[in-house]
C-alpha cells in the first residue's frame, strides 16, 4: 500500500493523537487509542526492520564491530552484538511487542503509557541493564521506583524511549495503572530503560538508584564512527542538560525534575531546546513545539517531556512522549 | 437502480430537509443518531448537544396521493446534559450515541436514549385536553381563597392545542465504566442490552438499580488488551441470542442460555485478512463500526471502514456477500489517518419490509429475500445502496442543491483514477468533512432518512 508518510512520521503523528486525546471532551477514547497503538506498532516494526537492515549494511563496511555505535549503549558494545543483530528476528516478538505497544492506549481510559520501545529480549545485555524505569511522575512525587506516589490519579506515563534499537536493552515500562473499576493502583514492571535514553530526555526518566553497573561517562557513551560525530555531539549539546551530568549514576531524579521544572517555567528555552533537538534530528515537529508551549503553561498532570524526533541515521531514534 | 428500468428498481426523490441552512455548523447540532419507530410514523434524531428531536409523519392525504406524508417536528427535548465525574476527573459528553424505540403498547411512545454513560427511558405522550373548572384553583393556577367558594362544580376536560410531552421514566446509570456504544431492545420487549468498549450489560426496563453483566472482555492486565466491543444487537426473534462486533473485525454470537456470563461465544464470525491488502492501517479499517440483523434474523450485516459485509448466521468463516463502499479510499488511508477520518464510524441499514413482500422471512423466499437492499453512508455527503438481488449499486448525494421535491436523485460517480469523465468527481475533490454516518430506512415503506453533519434529509421513492 502506498503511504505518503514514512514510519517515523507515522509514529510521531500517532503519538500526537494519543497526546491530544487526553484533552478531548468525554475522556480518553479507549477504542481510538487502541487503534492508534496498532498503527504505532506497525510503523515501529517497519522502522525497526529498516534500521536493522541499515545496521547490518553498515556492519558489512565496518567489520570490527565499531558501528554498533549505532547502539548508544552504555559500555562499548559487546562483540556479541553484531551476531545478535544479524540474528534479530524481524518482526520480532510480535506478541510481546503487540502487548506492549498496545499499552500505548489500551490503558487509554485508565492510563496513558507509550512503551513504544521493546528490543527483543535477546538483545538485552547485562551491562546496559539499568533498572531505571522509563516513566514520568508528576512533579513532587517521591523518588523513582516507588509507587504511584504523588502521581496524578491515573495519569502516569511511561517514556517511550528507544525504539528497540538493536543494541539497547529493551526499555522499561514500569507502568502504574489506575483501574477505573476498582480504583486500585498497581505497578507493573517489565524491562529496563536504557540510561542513555534518559540522557537524551531533557526531563524525564528517573533511573532507579543502585544501578547494576555504572553508566559510561557521557563522553564515552558511545563510540562514533566517521560521519557520526557531529550529529551525536550535536545531540549532546542540544539536549537540555541531560548529557551534561557527569558520568556515574545517571541523573538524579531530583536534578532532572528540577531541571525540568525550570524548563517548564521558562518555556521559551524549553521550546528552543526542542527546536534544537528537532533540527538535529531532522523531523518536522512544529506542531509539537507549539503544543509544548501551550502545555507548559497549563498545570502539569504528569511530567512533560519534550517530544523527541526520530534520529537520522547513526543515532538511535527515540520517541519521548510529550504530555 | 435509478432510471434503469425494471419493475423493482427504486427511484429516489428528494422529499424534505431539516436543519440549519448555513455552512457554519454549531457543534451541538451535529446529528449523532437517527431512528424510525416501529410503525415508521415517528423519526427520532439525537445530536451532540444531548437533544432529541422527533418528527411525525402526516397522515396520508387522500388528495395528495403522489407523495407520502411529510415529517414535521413533533417533540424536542433535552435528553442528556453534560456531566462531570469528579472521582475520575472525567467529563461525560452529552452526545446521544443511540436511540432505540420500544414497540408501542398504549397511547404513549417510549424510547431509550443513551450517551456515553447513562441510558434513559423517555415517555412521549400527547395531551390534547385539559381539565377546566377546578373549585380551588383559578384557570391560571393561582389558588382561590376557599372562603370565596360558594358553589361546587365538577371539572371537565376541554380540548386544547396538542401538546407533546417528554418525560424521563427511568434512568439507568452507573453501570458502565467505559463508553457506551450500543443499546438493543430484546424481542421480549422487557429487557435490553447496553454495550461499552469492554462490557455488555443486560437490563430490565422496569429496574434501574441493577443490571446483569453478560459479557466482559476486560483482561486482567490492561496491557494485554487487543480488542474492544464496537457494537451489539439482540437477535430479532430469539430472545436469548445476541451478537457483538469487535475492533478486530470479528462478530461473536452468544446465547444467554449457555451461561450467565457469555464470555465464550457460541459462534465466531471472522474472515481471514487478505495479506495483499496489509498496511499500517489494516487494524483500523477492519474494525467493525456497526452490526445489524436482517428482519428475519437469518443474516446480519456489518460495516467496516471500506465495506459492508453480509453474513449468514450459519456460516462463520466468511461473509456471503461483500460490498465495497468506497474502495478508492484504500490508497488514501494515510491522509485519512492524519485527518482522523479513518476513525469515522459509519452505520448501515437494511431496507424496510416492502409492502410487496409476502413473507418477512428470508428463508422462505430465498429467491428474493425481502431484506434485499442495504444502505450506508460515505463522504462528500454521498450515500450508497446495494441491491443484493441485482448486484447493482448506486451512489446518491444528500444536498440542498438541485433538490426540489419529487426531483429524482441523480446517481453520482467517483472517479478513482485516470481521466475523469464529465459529471464524475475525483477522489481528491471529495469533501471529507461532509460525511454521512447515520442513515435509517422506514420499516414499512420506501422512505429513507439520511443525516449529514447537521441536516436530516428525507427521500422517498417516486410513486407513479
Amino acid at each position: 500500500m502506498e503511504c505518503t508518510l514514512d514510519a517515523q512520521s507515522l509514529i510521531s503523528i500517532s503519538l500526537r493523537k494519543i497526546h491530544s486525546s487526553r484533552t478531548q471532551r468525554g475522556g480518553i477514547k479507549l477504542h481510538k487509542n487502541l487503534l492508534v497503538s496498532y498503527v504505532l506498532r506497525n510503523a515501529r516494526q517497519l522502522y525497526l526492520s529498516e534500521r536493522y537492515a541499515e545496521l547490518y549494511r553498515r556492519q558489512q563496511h565496518y567489520p570490527d564491530g565499531a558501528p554498533l555505535l549505532a547502539m548508544p549503549v552504555c559500555p562499548p558494545p559487546a562483540a556479541a552484538a553484531p551476531p545478535e543483530l544479524a540474528a534479530l528476528p524481524l518482526p520480532a516478538d510480535t506478541q510481546d511487542r503487540e502487548a506492549r505497544s498496545c499499552g500505548a492506549a489500551r490503558g487509554g481510559a485508565e492510563l496513558l503509557e507509550v512503551p513504544v520501545c521493546a528490543a527483543p529480549p535477546e538483545l538485552q545485555r547485562a551491562p546496559c541493564r539499568d533498572s531505571s524505569p522509563g516513566f514520568y511522575r508528576a512533579p513532587g512525587s517521591a523518588g523513582p521506583g516507588g509507587g504511584g506516589g504523588g502521581a496524578a490519579p491515573g495519569l502516569l506515563y511511561a517514556a517511550g524511549c528507544d525504539f528497540g534499537s538493536g543494541g539497547a536493552p529493551h526499555c522499561s515500562s514500569r507502568t502504574t495503572v489506575l483501574d477505573l473499576d476498582t480504583h486500585v493502583v498497581t505497578t507493573v514492571e517489565n524491562g529496563y530503560l536504557h540510561q542513555d535514553c534518559c540522557s537524551q530526555c531533557p526531563c524525564c526518566c528517573q533511573p532507579a538508584p543502585g544501578l547494576a553497573s555504572p553508566p559510561p561517562a557521557p563522553g564515552t557513551k558511545r563510540k562514533y564512527y566517521p560521519g557520526q560525530e557531529e550529529e551525536e555531539e550535536g545531540v549532546e549539546e542540544g539536549e537540555p542538560g541531560g548529557g551534561g551530568v557527569a558520568g556515574g549514576p545517571p541523573f538524579a531524579p531530583c536534578t532532572k525534575r528540577a531541571r525540568f521544572e525550570e524548563y517548564s517555567a521558562e518555556h521559551p528555552q524549553d521550546s528552543s531546546n526542542i527546536s534544537n533537538l528537532i533540527s538535529i534530528f531532522g523531523s518536522g515537529f512544529t506542531g509539537l513545539v507549539s503544543r509544548q508551549q501551550a502545555d507548559s503553561e497549563q498545570p502539569l498532570n504528569g511530567q512533560l517531556c519534550s517530544k523527541q524526533a526520530l534520529a537520522s541515521l547513526g543515532a538511535w531514534t527515540r520517541a519521548i512522549v510529550a504530555f | 437502480f435509478v432510471g434503469a428500468g425494471g419493475g423493482n428498481d427504486i427511484q429516489w426523490c428528494f422529499s424534505q430537509v431539516k436543519g440549519a441552512v448555513d455552512d457554519d455548523v454549531a457543534e451541538a447540532d451535529i446529528i449523532s443518531t437517527v431512528e424510525f419507530n416501529h410503525s415508521g410514523e415517528l423519526l427520532a434524531t439525537g445530536d451532540k448537544g444531548g437533544r432529541v428531536v422527533i418528527f411525525q409523519q402526516e397522515q396520508e392525504n387522500k388528495t395528495q396521493s403522489h407523495s407520502r406524508g411529510e415529517y414535521n417536528v413533533y417533540s424536542t427535548f433535552q435528553s442528556h446534559e453534560p456531566e462531570f465525574d469528579y472521582l475520575k476527573s472525567l467529563e461525560i459528553e452529552e452526545k446521544i450515541n443511540k436511540i432505540r424505540w420500544l414497540p408501542q403498547k398504549n397511547a404513549a411512545q417510549f424510547l431509550l436514549s443513551t450517551n456515553d454513560k447513562t441510558i434513559k427511558l423517555w415517555k412521549i405522550s400527547e395531551r390534547d385536553k385539559r381539565p377546566e373548572g377546578y373549585n380551588l384553583k383559578e384557570e391560571d393556577g393561582r389558588y382561590r381563597d376557599p372562603t370565596t367558594v360558594t358553589t361546587l362544580r365538577v371539572p371537565v376536560f376541554r380540548p386544547m392545542d396538542l401538546m407533546v410531552e417528554a418525560s424521563p421514566r427511568r434512568i439507568f446509570a452507573n453501570a458502565h465504566t467505559y463508553h457506551i456504544n450500543s443499546i438493543s431492545i430484546n424481542s421480549d420487549y422487557e429487557t435490553y442490552l447496553s454495550a461499552d468498549d469492554l462490557r455488555i450489560n443486560l437490563w430490565h426496563l422496569e429496574i434501574t438499580d441493577r443490571s446483569f453483566n453478560i459479557v466482559d472482555i476486560k483482561p486482567a492486565n490492561m496491557e494485554e488488551l487487543t480488542e474492544v466491543i464496537t457494537a451489539a444487537e439482540f437477535h430479532p426473534n430469539s430472545c436469548s441470542t445476541f451478537v457483538y462486533s469487535s475492533s478486530k473485525g470479528t462478530i461473536r454470537l452468544c446465547d444467554m442460555r449457555a451461561s450467565a456470563l457469555c464470555d465464550r461465544h457460541s459462534k465466531l464470525f471472522e474472515e481471514p485478512e487478505d495479506p495483499s491488502n496489509r498496511s499500517f492501517f489494516s487494524e483500523i479499517i477492519s474494525s467493525i463500526s456497526d452490526v445489524k440483523f436482517s428482519h428475519s434474523g437469518r443474516y446480519m450485516m456489518t460495516r467496516d471502514y471500506l465495506s459492508v459485509k453480509i453474513w449468514d448466521l450459519n456460516m462463520e468463516n466468511r461473509p456471503v456477500e461483500t460490498y465495497q463502499v468506497h474502495e478508492y479510499l484504500r490508497s488514501k488511508l494515510c491522509s485519512l489517518y492524519e485527518n482522523d477520518c479513518i476513525f469515522d464510524k459509519f452505520e448501515c441499514c437494511w431496507n424496510g419490509l416492502d409492502r410487496q413482500a409476502a413473507f418477512p422471512t428470508d428463508v422462505l423466499l430465498c429467491s428474493s429475500p425481502s431484506c434485499s437492499i442495504v444502505m450506508t453512508g460515505s463522504y462528500n455527503n454521498f450515500f450508497r445502496m446495494f441491491d443484493r438481488n441485482t448486484k447493482r449499486d448506486v451512489t446518491l448525494e444528500a444536498s440542498r442543491e438541485n433538490n426540489k421535491p419529487r426531483t429524482v436523485l441523480k446517481p453520482r460517480k467517483v472517479c478513482a483514477s485516470g481521466k475523469r469523465k464529465k459529471d464524475e468527481i475525483s477522489v481528491d475533490s471529495l469533501d471529507f468533512n461532509k460525511k454521512i454516518l447515520h442513515t435509517a430506512w422506514h420499516p414499512k415503506e420506501n422512505i429513507i432518512a439520511v443525516a449529514t453533519t447537521n441536516n436530516l434529509y428525507i427521500f422517498q421513492d417516486k410513486m407513479n
